[in-house]
């Protein structure tokens, strides 16, 4: 028998604001909500995984299960900037890798309402010039010494492949923006569900050019949870729960190497590519063999490096996978159908959650009108800068 | 009266944004490099992130510099000016540098892979009149 993790259950909120509700409501839903889906109560459950960026202190994972039930089985608060839903994720798949557990439940919820612009502090006048941190400044340094801001360090991470390969620009970086709120027309679960034409995107706003208004990811609030399970006792469940099991070909989490340019602008290159390095090695699949790919387009930029991050593309080929449609749901490796963090949304604990809850929905064929038909593998990519990778690698149970 | 009280306070006619900046009559910017592996670090470091020795060297980095990557930042936090072009360069002897581009008519002129060369310039008065030194790139 193999001591492979699944998928036993999961769900997740629609994506938008709940400004009635709490996020401990936001994640007790989600919870309830997958242990159902999986045919299994919170008495079932050995451990916990909770995570949640912005109310990391507040033990969530406890506040949580002083609304759906109260166990005393262990609990991991967990907090790792973007990648934290992933990395709720990750720590109940050792637990049970570990043999402590046997099923765990793990969420990732964010309420984060009309945040607006996320880094970039104000300007403050300084009445008198002190040096102060690790650099020494005497003053913010936000718009002297380069941006800080999400927009605008993602513009320069997506400018750079631009810089390196040919055939990458404003236009490439849009179509990215123009595919996934297409996608997200088909996603009841979206957060936002209006395709916008080319001309609608490129004439947005420019938040940090390239990056246009159409081509940033929201915030907002929602919650997601997977229930996980050994094979050995996936095994004892009715033969209805196990098909409907998805299982979990590889579970990596990696951070920054060390590279020249790494203290000045976050490198989400390196560690992706690490990452899936060795998910295709411990799955023994590779991009040619993925059905569908749920990655981190925070910013439009994001989504195309990470094209070749993946290996989704040639090496510098991302402008013109993007050009020919590989990406779109038609196309040789659909990525974000749901809707992507651009209109789906990015409730940042929820979102390494959400997109295990999207690709397993449609290994299990239940994807409505945006299923992939056919889908056996996808995979699930989130970087949460600082940095944090985190890769799943999904695959339909044998029928 | 103590010996201390009765010195007097020297207010700095100038101070650099950063520690790392130079300033006076040659100003340039200046990384702790490690003795060993060459690593350039702009903060201190309590040992290399790339090799995990502990003795650096403080090195001049390069004033000339290519642009790597950039972007034009529209909306930013109450207070800072914009547009402004925030950039990455990577300076002639292989260090890279986050910074605006500065001096252009026209954001738009900012090209992917153009020639630059490290500048400076003020950017505030405290009310001691210490004026703030910042450092950025020009059109070479």
């Amino acid at each position: 028998m193999s001591d492979a993790v699944w998928v036993l259950g999961t769900s997740m909120t629609r994506f938008g604001r709940y400004p009635e509700l709490d996020a401990v409501d936001l994640a007790s839903r989600a919870c309830m909500d997958a242990l159902a889906d999986g045919g299994v109560t919170i008495h079932d459950m050995d451990v916990m995984g909770a995570g949640t960026l912005f109310q990391a202190q507040t033990g969530m994972g406890q506040r949580v299960q002083k609304q759906i039930g109260q166990t005393g089985i262990p609990v991991y608060n967990v907090t790792n900037a973007c990648a934290t839903g992933a990395t709720a994720i990750r720590t109940v798949y050792l637990s049970i890798k570990a043999g402590e557990a046997q099923m765990g439940l793990a969420f990732g919820v964010e309420q984060m309402g009309k945040m607006g612009l996320l880094r970039g502090g104000a300007k403050a006048e300084e009445k008198v010039f002190e040096a102060a941190g690790r650099y020494g400044a005497v003053t913010g340094v936000d718009g002297i010494l380069g941006t800080e801001t999400m927009p605008g360090v993602f513009a320069q991470a997506g400018m750079e492949y631009a810089c390196d390969y040919e055939g990458v620009g404003f236009e490439q970086f849009a179509r990215v923006a123009y595919k996934n709120h297409q996608h997200s027309t088909l996603n009841p679960l979206a957060q936002y569900r209006k395709e916008f034409s080319m001309e609608e995107i490129m004439g947005s706003p420019v938040q940090s050019y390239p990056n246009t208004l159409l081509m940033c990811c929201p915030t907002g609030d929602g919650a997601a949870a997977v229930v996980l399970i050994s094979e050995e006792r996936l095994r004892s469940m009715p033969t209805e729960v196990q098909k409907r099991a998805v299982k979990i070909s590889a579970s990596v989490l990696t951070s920054d190497p060390w590279v020249e340019s790494g203290q000045v602008q976050p490198d989400i290159n390196t560690l992706t590519r690490n990452a899936a390095a060795k998910a295709y090695e411990i799955a023994g699949v590779g991009p040619e063999d993925l059905d569908l790919v749920e990655l981190h387009d925070c910013f439009a930029t994001a989504e195309l490096v990470h094209y070749d991050n993946l290996g989704l593309c040639e090496p510098g080929g991302a402008g013109e996978f993007i050009d020919s449609g590989g990406p779109f749901r038609d196309g040789r490796t659909p990525v974000n159908v749901s809707g992507g963090l651009i209109s789906k949304g990015h409730p940042i604990g929820a979102t390494g959650v959400a997109n295990v809850y999207e690709v397993t929905t449609h290994l299990r064929g239940e994807a409505g009108d945006r299923q992939i038909e056919g889908a056996k593998v996808g995979l699930t990519h989130v970087i949460g800068l600082g940095s944090a990778c985190g890769i799943h690698i999904l695959e339909k149970a044998a029928a | 009266m103590t010996e201390e009280a009765t010195e007097a306070v020297e207010i700095p006619t100038q101070l650099p944004i950063v520690e790392y900046l130079r300033i006076g009559d040659d100003p340039h910017l200046a990384a702790n490099e490690c003795t060993n592996c060459q690593a350039r670090f702009f903060d201190r470091r309590n040992a290399c992130a790339k090799c995990g020795r502990e003795e650096f060297t403080s090195v001049r980095v390069a004033d000339d510099a290519t642009l790597r990557s950039f972007s034009i930042v529209y909306r930013a936090a109450p207070g800072i000016p914009v547009p402004y072009v925030s950039a990455i360069v990577l300076t002639d002897d292989g260090t890279s540098v986050r910074a605006n581009v500065v001096g252009l008519d026209d954001p738009m002129k900012a090209e992917l892979g153009m020639r630059l060369r490290f500048t400076t310039f003020s950017c505030g008065t405290d009310d001691n009149g210490t004026d703030c030194v910042a450092f950025g790139y020009a059109a070479a």
